[in-house]
C-alpha cells in the first residue's frame, strides 16, 4: 500500500536525521568549540617574586608596565600622530605594526592583539586620559623587572617574552608569558613566576563581554611568585664590580662554611638598565667584542696557573711521595734532559711551606714527577688516573652542581686522553706542565673559589650556591648543606695553609706580600697563568681566604691578560676581603690604583 | 447536539501535537534570544518588543485563524478552491510589484507594520487546487494532459516565488510529487527523480569522464540484461575500451577537445549500433535503456551550466561546502558549522533551558527562524531533539491516517498535500542545520519564528481537521 511506503520513507528519513544527531552528539570537538566560542579567558598576570640580598635589601623588584592591545574589528580611524606621541614611537613603526595586523585580520577575528609592549605608567596614564579617542584599544597591566641598584647584571639574569621554540619545549607556557633567560631568573623560574590567574567571561559573537561566567566561581586568582633571599652581599657585589671596571675577568667570593656565594662578578657585565629592557639592547650586547653576556665566572675555563700547585702539593702528601719536610732545590727552574721549566729568583732549596710561599716551579715539577713515577703504580698512566681522581674530588673538571645555570665543567686531562695523543708513549716529563697548572688543564673561576673554600675548610666544601631561601616554600635544600670531603686527609692541609699565610704575610720572597692586611690574617696563593691563545700577556690569578682561623670568606680573582697574579688579582682580592670583613678600605692608594687600572685593551690586542 | 458531534469527530491527537509544537517553538524562540544580564524575569516572554513576545501574538492569532478554519463550512474549501488559488497567484504577482525587500528578496507585504509573506500561504492554495482538480471524476493523472495540468498548477506559484527570489520556498512545491505518487503516478518517476539528483551530485564531485564511464557501464549492463547478447556486448565493450586507451594521445594532440567530448565521440558509433539492434530485435526495453543513457549524459553535461549560470554564487558555495569540496568556517560555511557545534555541544540531555551558549550569544545566525532547531538541540540535547522528531512523526502518521479514511477523494488528496508539505519543511530544515543538506532558507513548521509561516501551516492543518470532522 502506497500509504505505508510513504510513511515508511518518512520514518527512514527521520531515522537518518536521528543518526546524524547521534554522530554530532558523540563528537567531543563540538563541546570544545562551543566553550571556546563563548568563554573568554582574561589572563591576570602575577607579580614575579622579588630577590633580596643576604642582608634583606631588595636587589630585584617589580615595576608595573602596560601592554596596549587592539581589537582590529573594533578599531576606528584614530589620530596616529597623537598615538605616536603618547607612546614615543615613530609613525613608521606604528604603520608597520598596523599593516601587519591588517594582513592577519581574518586570522585574528574578534580577538585582540598586542600593539605596544611595556608602556610605562606615565604613558599609560596619558593613554587612559585619551582612550575615548582610540576605540578598540585596551591595556593589560604587566610587571617588568626593576633594579634599585646597579649590581649583578650577569648573575641575576633577565626575563623575556617566550618565543616559539621555548613554547614547543614548555607547553605549559602561553604566548605573551615571560620567562627567566639566564642567571637566577632562569634557575629559579618555577618559583619566581607564580601562577597566572584568569577571569572567565561569557562573550557573544561580537566578542563583547556579556557576563561573568558562573558569577566568577571559575575565576582563578593570580598567585604572586615566591620571593628569593640570595646569598649575595649587595654592597660587596657592587664594590667588586667597581674594582673590575675596565678589566676583563671575574671575582667570586664564597663563605666557606656554608658554600654561600657572597659575590660573583663577570666583567665586563651587563648594566641593569640594559637588563630591564633587554630586547632593546640585545643586539649591541651580543655584538660587543668583550662579550658582556658571557658569564665568565661560571662559563669560562682558564688555566689555573700556580694556584693549582696547592692541589698538587696536597695530592703528593696524600700519596706519601713527599712530607712537609721534603726539600727540592731550584736553580732558576727545573732541568731534566733538554727540558727546562723556568722559575724566578728565590732562596733554595725549599720545603713545602716555602714552595707555596715563594711559588717555586721546580719544587712542583719534582713533586709531580714523584707522584706519577711512584712505585705504587705500574705506569705513569695509572698514577695519572689516581691523580685525576684526587683532583676531581676538589670539584675540578666537573660541574659543581650549583644552583646557577650554564655552569661549565672545566677540564682535567685523563690517561686515555694522553694515550690517544701520544699513542701511549708518554711519561711524567711529557705532562710536566700540569705540575704548575698549565697545559691541558682548565678551571672556572667558580671552581677556583671553591678550591679556596676547601683549603679554608681544611678539606671539604659545600656546593656553592646563590640562593639561601625561597620564602614561604619548603624545598629540599640538602644539596646545599652537605659537606663534600676531598680525598685528601684534613691533616695535610695545615702546611698548605701555612704556606698560603706566608705567601701574603711572610718576609722576602713571599709572592703576595703587597696585598697583606694589617689586622686580618689573609692566606692566599698567586698565579700567573700563561695564556694559551697567542702571545698576549699572562692572566693574573689569585685565590685566598681570611681570616686564617675560622675563615669567613674565600675568594678567587681572575683578571685576563693583566700580568702577574701579585700585581692585579691579589690586591683586588685583598680589597674585597677587607671590605667584607671590616666594611671599609684603609688603603686609598691601592684602591685608587685598582679603580683606575685599565687592562681591558690587553684582551683585544692581537 | 450537532456541535458535540463535531467536537467528538475532531482529531484531538493532532490538535495536541499542534499545541505542543507551537509551545515548544515559542519557548525556544524565547531561549535563543532572551537576555537576562539586566535582571529580566521569565515573564518577559510576553514582552512584544522582542521576537518571543511577538511570537505570542502570532500564536494567539493562529488560534483565532484555527478556530475560523473550523467554523467555515467545509464545502467552501472545495467550492472556492480555484478562487483561493487565483487570489494566491495574484498575491504572488502583487508582491513582486508592491512588496518590500528584506535580505534581497522581494517577498513581503507590509500592512500597518505587520509583515506577511504570500509565498507561505500559496502552499495552502496550491494544495486546495491540486485536491480540487485531481478529485474530478473524469480526471486521469496518467494522461499527458492530466500530468501537464497538475504540474502546471504546482509550477506556476513555484516560478513566481522563484522570481522573488525565495529558492527554498519555491522548492517546497516539488513536495507535491509525493501526492501524485499516491494518486497513481508511477513510482519510477520518484526513482528517476532521486537518480537524477544522485547523478547531479556525483557530477559535481567527480571528473566528468569518470561519471560518463560509470553511466555507460551501467547502461551497457542493462542493455545486456534485456538483449541477452553478452558475446557481442563484451566484444564491443573491449573494442571501445581499446579505442579509448589507444586513441586519445593521438587525437588530443591534434584536436582541441576535452577528454569528456572525446569520450562521447567514441561512444557515438556504439550507440548507433545499439539503436540498430533495438530496431531489428523490436525489444522496447532497449530503447528505454538508450534513452536513459542519453538523458543521463545530458544531465551530466548540464550540471556545469546549471551550477555556474543558474545558481547564485552563494548557492553554489553552499552546495560545495555541503559536499565537503570546500571548507570556509569563517565565511559561507559558518552557519552550518556553528549550528552543528551548537547541537553537538548539547550532548545527550542538553545544557538546560536558557543555558545554551551557542544560540544565546548569537554564534548561530538566524537562530529564531531557520536555525531554531539548534536551540532545541543545544538546550534539550539528543533527548529533546528526538522528542521533537517523534512529535512530528505522530503528526505525519495521523495526517496520513486521516487522509486514507476519507471517502471523498478531495479530502484524501488534500491530506496528502498537507503531509508532504509539512514533511518537506521538517526534513529539509533539520537536515540543513545538521549539515545533511545545503542551507535552504525554509522554516521549521510551527516552531520557527514568523507569523506567515505559523499561520499558513495552521490553516493548512486546520482545514484538513475541518474537512475530516465533517466527513459523512
Amino acid at each position: 500500500m502506497k500509504k505505508n511506503i510513504i510513511f515508511g520513507s518518512f520514518l527512514l528519513l527521520s531515522i537518518i536525521i536521528a543518526f546524524r544527531l547521534l554522530y554530532l552528539v558523540i563528537d567531543p570537538a563540538n563541546k570544545d568549540t562551543a566553550s571556546n566560542n563563548v568563554m573568554k579567558y582574561e589572563v591576570v598576570y602575577p607579580a614575579r617574586g622579588l630577590i633580596f640580598d643576604r642582608n634583606g635589601e631588595i636587589i630585584v623588584s617589580n615595576l608595573i608596565s602596560y601592554d596596549i592591545s587592539v581589537t582590529p574589528r573594533e578599531m576606528n580611524a584614530f589620530d596616529t600622530t597623537e598615538f605616536c606621541q603618547i607612546f614615543k614611537i615613530s609613525r613608521e613603526v606604528l604603520t608597520e605594526r598596523l599593516n601587519d595586523i591588517n594582513k592577519r585580520r581574518r586570522q585574528i577575528g574578534f580577538r585582540s592583539v598586542s600593539l605596544i609592549k611595556q608602556a610605562s605608567a606615565e604613558e599609560h596614564a596619558l593613554f587612559k586620559e585619551k582612550q575615548y579617542k582610540f576605540t578598540g584599544f585596551s591595556s593589560i597591566p604587566r610587571t617588568i623587572r626593576s633594579y634599585p641598584r646597579n649590581l649583578g647584571g650577569n648573575l641575576l639574569g633577565y626575563i623575556s617574552e617566550v618565543d616559539s621554540a621555548f613554547l614547543r619545549r614548555n607547553p605549559e607556557y602561553r604566548q605573551g608569558d615571560y620567562t627567566g633567560i639566564t642567571g637566577i631568573e632562569q634557575s629559579y623560574e618555577p618559583f619566581l613566576k607564580g601562577r597566572k590567574g584568569n577571569s572567565v567571561f561569557l562573550r557573544n559573537v561580537h566578542n563583547q563581554i556579556v557576563s561573568s561566567y558562573n558569577n566568577g566561581a571559575n575565576d582563578l586568582k593570580a598567585i604572586p611568585g615566591k620571593d628569593l633571599v640570595s646569598t649575595i652581599d649587595a654592597n660587596l657585589q657592587e664594590f667588586a664590580e667597581r674594582l673590575m671596571v675596565n678589566k676583563v675577568g671575574s671575582i667570586i667570593a664564597i663563605e666557606p662554611q656554608t658554600g654561600e656565594i657572597l659575590c660573583m662578578v663577570s666583567s665586563p657585565g651587563i648594566h641593569v638598565n640594559q637588563l630591564a629592557n633587554i630586547n632593546k639592547h640585545f643586539v649591541s650586547l651580543a655584538t660587543d667584542p668583550f662579550k658582556p653576556m658571557f658569564n665568565r665566572a661560571v662559563m669560562s675555563s682558564y688555566p689555573p696557573g700556580s694556584v693549582f700547585k696547592v692541589v698538587n702539593g696536597l695530592i703528593a702528601l696524600q700519596e706519601g711521595v713527599i712530607t712537609p719536610e721534603t726539600r727540592f732545590g731550584c736553580s732558576l727552574g727545573y732541568h731534566a734532559g733538554g727540558l727546562t721549566v723556568g722559575c724566578h729568583t728565590h732562596s733554595s732549596p725549599t720545603d713545602l711551606v716555602q714552595s707555596i710561599q715563594m711559588s717555586c716551579n721546580a719544587y712542583y715539577c719534582n713533586t709531580f714527577r714523584a707522584i706519577l713515577d711512584s712505585r705504587k703504580y705500574n705506569r705513569a698512566g695509572d698514577a695519572l688516573s689516581a691523580w685525576g681522581n684526587h683532583v676531581r674530588s676538589f670539584g675540578l673538571g666537573q660541574k659543581l652542581g650549583s644552583d646557577f645555570p650554564s655552569e661549565q665543567t672545566g677540564t682535567i686531562p685523563t690517561t686515555s686522553y694522553y694515550d690517544r695523543i701520544y699513542r701511549s708513549r708518554w711519561g711524567s716529563l711529557t705532562v710536566i706542565s700540569l705540575s704548575i697548572g698549565q697545559g691541558e688543564i682548565g678551571a672556572t673561576p667558580l671552581q677556583l673559589a671553591n678550591l679556596a673554600a676547601i683549603i679554608a675548610n681544611r678539606g671539604y666544601y659545600i656546593t656553592p650556591h646563590i640562593i639561601r631561601e625561597i620564602k614561604d616554600t619548603i624545598v629540599d635544600r640538602s644539596a646545599y648543606t652537605q659537606r663534600h670531603y676531598t680525598s685528601i686527609d684534613p691533616i695535610h692541609f695545615e702546611p698548605v695553609v701555612e704556606g698560603m699565610y706566608l705567601a701574603v704575610n711572610g718576609g722576602g720572597g713571599s709572592t703576595a706580600r703587597w696585598s697583606r692586611l694589617s689586622k686580618i690574617e689573609l692566606c692566599g696563593k698567586t698565579g700567573t697563568a700563561e695564556n694559551p691563545h697567542g702571545n698576549k700577556r699572562d692572566h693574573s690569578v689569585f685565590i685566598c681566604f681570611a681570616p686564617r682561623e675560622n675563615p669567613k670568606i674565600a675568594i678567587a680573582v681572575y683578571v685576563e691578560n693583566a700580568g702577574f697574579g701579585a700585581t692585579w688579582a691579589a690586591p683586588i682580592a685583598s680589597l674585597v676581603t677587607e671590605k667584607y670583613l671590616t666594611g671599609t678600605n684603609s688603603r686609598t692608594d691601592l684602591l685608587n690604583w685598582i679603580l683606575n687600572g685599565n687592562l681591558q685593551n690587553n684582551v683585544l690586542r692581537p | 447536539m450537532k456541535t458535540r458531534h463535531f467536537f467528538k469527530k475532531l482529531d484531538w491527537i493532532i490538535i495536541c501535537v499542534f499545541l505542543a509544537l507551537v509551545l515548544i517553538g515559542w519557548f525556544n524562540i524565547f531561549a535563543s534570544i532572551y537576555d537576562d544580564t539586566e535582571g529580566g524575569t521569565l515573564l518577559d516572554i510576553f514582552d512584544t518588543s522582542q521576537r518571543y513576545g511577538m511570537q505570542f501574538l502570532w500564536i494567539v492569532g493562529a488560534m483565532i485563524v484555527a478556530i475560523a478554519c473550523l467554523l467555515v463550512d467545509s464545502k467552501v474549501y472545495s467550492v472556492f478552491a480555484w478562487l483561493i488559488y487565483l487570489a494566491s497567484i495574484l498575491s504572488l504577482v502583487a508582491v513582486l510589484i508592491f512588496g518590500i525587500t528584506i535580505n534581497g528578496s522581494k517577498s513581503w507585504f507590509d500592512i500597518a507594520g505587520i509583515r506577511l509573506q504570500p509565498a507561505e500561504f500559496a502552499k495552502v492554495a496550491c494544495s486546495l487546487a491540486l485536491a480540487r482538480i485531481m478529485s474530478f471524476h473524469d480526471f486521469k493523472l496518467r494522461t499527458f494532459s492530466g500530468l501537464v495540468t497538475v504540474v502546471g498548477i504546482m509550477l506556476l506559484p513555484a516560478v513566481l516565488v522563484l522570481l522573488e527570489p525565495e529558492t527554498g520556498l519555491a522548492l517546497v512545491f516539488a513536495a507535491f510529487f509525493l501526492v501524485l505518487y499516491r494518486e497513481g503516478l508511477s513510482g519510477w518517476v520518484i526513482v528517476f527523480g532521486i537518480f537524477t539528483v544522485m547523478l547531479f551530485i556525483l557530477s559535481i564531485i567527480w571528473e566528468k569522464t569518470d561519471i560518463l564511464i560509470l553511466v555507460t557501464a551501467a547502461c551497457a549492463l542493462a542493455y545486456g540484461l534485456f538483449s541477452r547478447k553478452w558475446g557481442y556486448l563484451l566484444g564491443f565493450a573491449a573494442l571501445f575500451a581499446l579505442s579509448w586507451w589507444l586513441l586519445p594521445d593521438y587525437l588530443l594532440k591534434n584536436m582541441r577537445i576535452g577528454n569528456d567530448y572525446l569520450f562521447l565521440l567514441l561512444l557515438l558509433p556504439f550507440v548507433l549500433i545499439g539503436c540498430f539492434y533495438a530496431f531489428r530485435s523490436r525489444i522496447h526495453s532497449l530503447w528505454a535503456v538508450i534513452l536513459c543513457a542519453c538523458v543521463s549524459i545530458l544531465i551530466v553535461f548540464s550540471v556545469d551550466y546549471f551550477i555556474n549560470s543558474v545558481l547564485q554564487p552563494y548557492q553554489k558555495m553552499r552546495i560545495h561546502i555541503l559536499l565537503g569540496m570546500e571548507q570556509d568556517l569563517q565565511g559561507a560555511g559558518y552557519n552550518v558549522h556553528q549550528s552543528k557545534v551548537a547541537i553537538g555541544s548539547g550532548g545527550w540531555a542538553g545544557k538546560g533551558f536558557l543555558k545554551g551558549t551557542q544560540t544565546r550569544y548569537n554564534f548561530v545566525p538566524e537562530q529564531t527562524t531557520d536555525f531554531i532547531f539548534c536551540t532545541i538541540g543545544e538546550e534539550w540535547g539528543f533527548l529533546g531533539s528526538s522528542v521533537l522528531i517523534i512529535l512530528f512523526l505522530i503528526l505525519f502518521y495521523r495526517i496520513l491516517l486521516i487522509a486514507e479514511r476519507q471517502k471523498d477523494s478531495f479530502v484524501r488528496i488534500y491530506g496528502y498535500c498537507v503531509a508532504s508539505c509539512i514533511f518537506f519543511h521538517f526534513f529539509v530544515n533539520i537536515s540543513m542545520t545538521i549539515g545533511l543538506m545545503p542551507v535552504i532558507g525554509i522554516p521549521l513548521p510551527f516552531i520557527s519564528y514568523g507569523g506567515s509561516s505559523l499561520w499558513a501551516f495552521t490553516i493548512l492543518l486546520f482545514v484538513l481537521l475541518k474537512l475530516d470532522a465533517s466527513r459523512q
